[in-house]
């Protein structure tokens, strides 16, 4: 117990309370998040309350696209699931695959969005024409840009796994997914409170 | 817990692995010990800046319009031959706030003292995520450098006071500062970033790779502050990440978050900005008391008084801060049925504050006390804070607040309880592990030179700043004398500048101290305080890696004059085999 160890070991597997350093950091990371998002979906539900005339300006937002877009997020949370799956069961290959498609999902994801707001600005509906708007571009943008941040983790994931050097860290798969999860979570929140209510 | 932590070394805390070359050493290091110089390097780099902009301001307030000495240099508008213009003024009190909390509190509390202790007191070889340690300070880092650059934009930095509070900080046209506020969000956002991964990196750390035997509570207080700061940090500062967003959006794409005018509200900024900056008066408080609740007993050569009490104190203090934000906002419009509830939670906040306090105290009672300089600047954060938390008392109920609000009464009372955290906290903590950081001692006269004007300077600053706040004295007016029933209060204004005069320059037998023992101090041992706790198991300064081996904990940390060994102290991994024959 008391020698010098100097076993080759990864840190972020290193554990105290029998979870994985790695997967405990994200979760107190998500609790922070989840804070930041509910900060502002709680603003938002207060002003929406108070300000009842929004509906009119929610109904200029297109539920078609919305819905898909909603499905697309939800099907990438699936595949990132069949990712660590494939992790559990050895199959690189596999994992590899639906890594790709994750990461594929995410760009249709912002792809349609990068749509509907073009349409949007198009029809003149900019952050600064009134209270929803602003709400809206804020929420959907500080979501888009978590999406970002989540298909440029699961790229170097992906880019790793392509060099065979995420072998020992497949663990990792599991610590996108949770991240990518929450991403998808917010979304779930936002769907129904900008395009439903 | 014990098994899994041991018999698993981090590679990149391997105690044999030190040659790095001179970037990887000291420049882009993952070894949480060179981090936390880093940030210590950063805290004091602005505390500089910090200070010598309140030394404008005194002068404005003892002298006003009048050139100030040693600052004709600064070109105009800012200042005219010396003068200080009130937009300069309130760019000056802004930018104190904003760099004294955010870039030296943050920064050494958290930063040096948090990233340089939790692993060396838990008996790990580095931080759960050295490198993510790494990006945090390389991100304060950038952050400073957008601070630092906001400064010279045209239109200077940002003047809304550091608590941005819109409508003001919304629109470019009511500071005249465009871009220097919105440099501001931005290192403000940088700097959040930076402290949640820092706080994601001692909450791993300290719960997962504490070593065998060291049970939550044997933690050092040290780090329950630690810990509770993080918490509080990760679990407060969203909304206002969301809310700097939402400025920004304000004030570059034509939004009315905060804009009474396009169907917004000011308020709302409030009540984000105070969810964060109430919980972060704890985040900076905590790890100051936490530096004062190590040292009293080592030099009180006695047991800690009611170490759970204190850890559930903090605990309570914790919760609580997340319900007493809206007592900063007793006179901006709050609905006054509010007020009620807020001022109970307020108040009842001061429980576990005084629960740690008197456990302070009690501490002391009937020790071999010794002072050294360290155990002189944890008796002054004692003290300090103690003036600091009964005046709360008075801002905390709303009927007495509603007059003393923005008065100098409020800048007394948080540079009492603050300071106290900051800067007597700061210094115990420096003073205390700089033989464990640098492996020498710091000069003993020079300290306590240094405590002495400190301490009597501070007090001669702040206390007649009752007097002013009692008078009517407004917190951020610019000229006093512009108001006759403030005229008779000049000379107490006067006296104050002086006194900060000394304040300031009292700080320069520390800078004398620092880097003559940095260099030439003598050797320091690896326990010079004959402390418990596993820092001072450790070489000094400790190595790549710091423990030779992971130790084993046998008890809590402060088992000071125990009967059963002859020291009167005994270390954390120390095992006590039974005396065969009884003492005496």
């Amino acid at each position: 117990m008391s020698q010098t160890h100097a076993i080759e070991s990864r840190t972020d597997t290193l554990t105290g309370t029998g979870i994985p350093s790695g997967r405990l950091g994200v979760w107190w990371f998500l609790a922070s998040e989840i804070i930041l998002f509910g900060g502002l979906i709680g603003t938002f539900i207060l002003f929406r309350h108070g300000n009842p005339e929004w509906v009119a300006a929610a109904e200029h937002l297109s539920l078609t696209i919305g819905t898909i877009n909603t499905f697309v997020l939800l099907t990438s949370s699936l595949t990132i699931v069949m990712a660590f799956a494939a992790v559990d069961k050895g199959d690189s290959r596999r994992m590899r695959t639906w890594l790709f498609l994750t990461i594929l999902l995410g760009f249709v994801f912002l792809g349609i969005k990068a749509f509907e707001w073009s349409t949007e600005i198009g029809a003149g509906f900019i952050p600064s024409t009134g209270g929803f708007w602003s709400f809206y571009y804020a929420m959907t943008g500080l979501h888009a840009l978590h999406v970002m941040a989540g298909i440029v983790i699961n790229t170097i994931l992906f880019i790793s796994a392509v060099l065979d050097r995420l072998k020992p860290h497949e663990y990792r798969i599991e610590l996108a997914g949770l991240y990518w999860h929450f991403v998808d979570i917010v979304w779930i929140f936002l769907f129904p409170l900008l395009y439903l209510a | 817990m014990s098994d899994s932590v041991t018999g698993k070394a981090p590679p990149e805390a391997h105690p044999h692995h030190t040659d790095l070359g001179f970037w990887r050493t000291y420049v882009f290091s993952t070894d949480h010990k060179t981090i936390a110089k880093q940030y210590l390097a950063i805290g004091l780099f602005w505390a500089i800046v910090g200070g010598l902009l309140a030394y404008l301001m005194r002068w404005q307030l003892a002298y006003p319009e009048t050139a100030v000495p040693g600052f004709g240099w600064v070109p105009e508008p800012h200042m005219v031959d010396g003068i200080i213009p009130p937009e300069f003024y309130n760019m000056l009190i802004t930018m104190h706030g904003t760099v004294m909390v955010f870039f030296v509190a943050m920064p050494i509390l958290l930063g040096a003292f948090g990233n340089f202790l939790i692993p060396l007191m838990i008996g790990a070889q580095d931080m759960a995520f050295p490198r993510l340690n790494m990006l945090s300070v390389w991100v304060l880092a950038f952050s400073s450098v957008v601070l630092l650059v906001s400064f010279f934009v045209p239109g200077g930095a940002a003047a809304s006071g550091w608590t941005a509070y819109a409508p003001l900080s919304a629109k470019a046209v009511y500071t005249g500062v465009d871009w220097g506020q919105n440099l501001w969000i931005i290192a403000l956002a940088l700097e959040f970033a930076s402290f949640l991964m820092g706080g994601v990196n001692f909450l791993t750390t300290a719960i997962n790779m504490r070593a065998p035997g060291l049970s939550l509570f044997r933690l050092p207080l040290m780090v329950w502050m630690e810990l509770t700061a993080a918490v509080l940090f990760l679990l407060s500062v969203g909304p206002l990440i969301a809310g700097a967003v939402m400025l920004l959006l304000d004030r570059l794409a034509g939004t009315s978050f905060f804009l009474p005018e396009g169907g917004g509200h000011p308020l709302l900024w409030q009540h984000l900005f105070w969810f964060f900056g109430h919980p972060e008066v704890y985040v900076i408080m905590l790890p100051g008391m936490g530096a004062a609740l190590e040292i009293l007993p080592v030099f009180s050569r006695k047991p800690i008084f009611g170490y759970r009490p204190i850890v559930y104190s903090t605990i309570a203090a914790g919760i609580l801060s997340f319900v007493v934000w809206a007592h900063h906002m007793f006179p901006s419009g709050l609905d006054p049925r509010l007020a009620m509830p807020f001022s109970f939670t307020t108040i009842l906040i001061s429980i576990p504050f005084a629960i740690i306090v008197f456990a302070m105290i009690a501490t002391l009672w009937g020790g071999s006390i010794r002072f050294p300089t360290p155990m002189l600047y944890a008796l002054g954060t004692l003290a300090v804070f103690i003036v600091g938390g009964l005046t709360g008392i008075f801002n905390g109920s709303a009927p007495a607040d509603i007059y003393i609000h923005d008065t100098y009464f409020v800048v007394s009372h948080f540079h009492y309880t603050l300071f106290s955290a900051v800067f007597f906290g700061g210094f115990a903590g420096i003073y205390y592990w700089f033989p464990k950081m640098f492996g020498r001692m710091m000069n003993e006269t020079l300290g306590k030179i240094h405590f002495w004007l400190t301490f009597i300077f501070f007090n001669a600053v702040f206390f007649p700043m009752f007097f002013l706040g009692a008078g009517g004295m407004m917190r951020r007016i610019y000229n006093p004398l512009q108001y006759e029933f403030l005229q008779s209060l000049q000379p107490l204004n006067v006296f104050i500048t002086y006194a900060a005069i000394v304040l300031f320059l009292g700080q320069l037998p520390f800078v004398v101290n620092f880097f003559w023992s940095l260099w030439a101090g003598k050797k320091a041992e690896q326990n010079p305080w004959e402390a418990n706790t596993l820092e001072w198991t450790t070489p000094s300064p400790p190595p790549h890696g710091n423990f030779e081996a992971i130790p084993v904990v046998y008890r809590g940390p402060y088992e000071y004059s125990l009967p059963e060994v002859s020291e009167d102290w005994l270390p954390q991994d120390r095992p006590v085999e039974p005396r065969p024959v009884p003492a005496g």
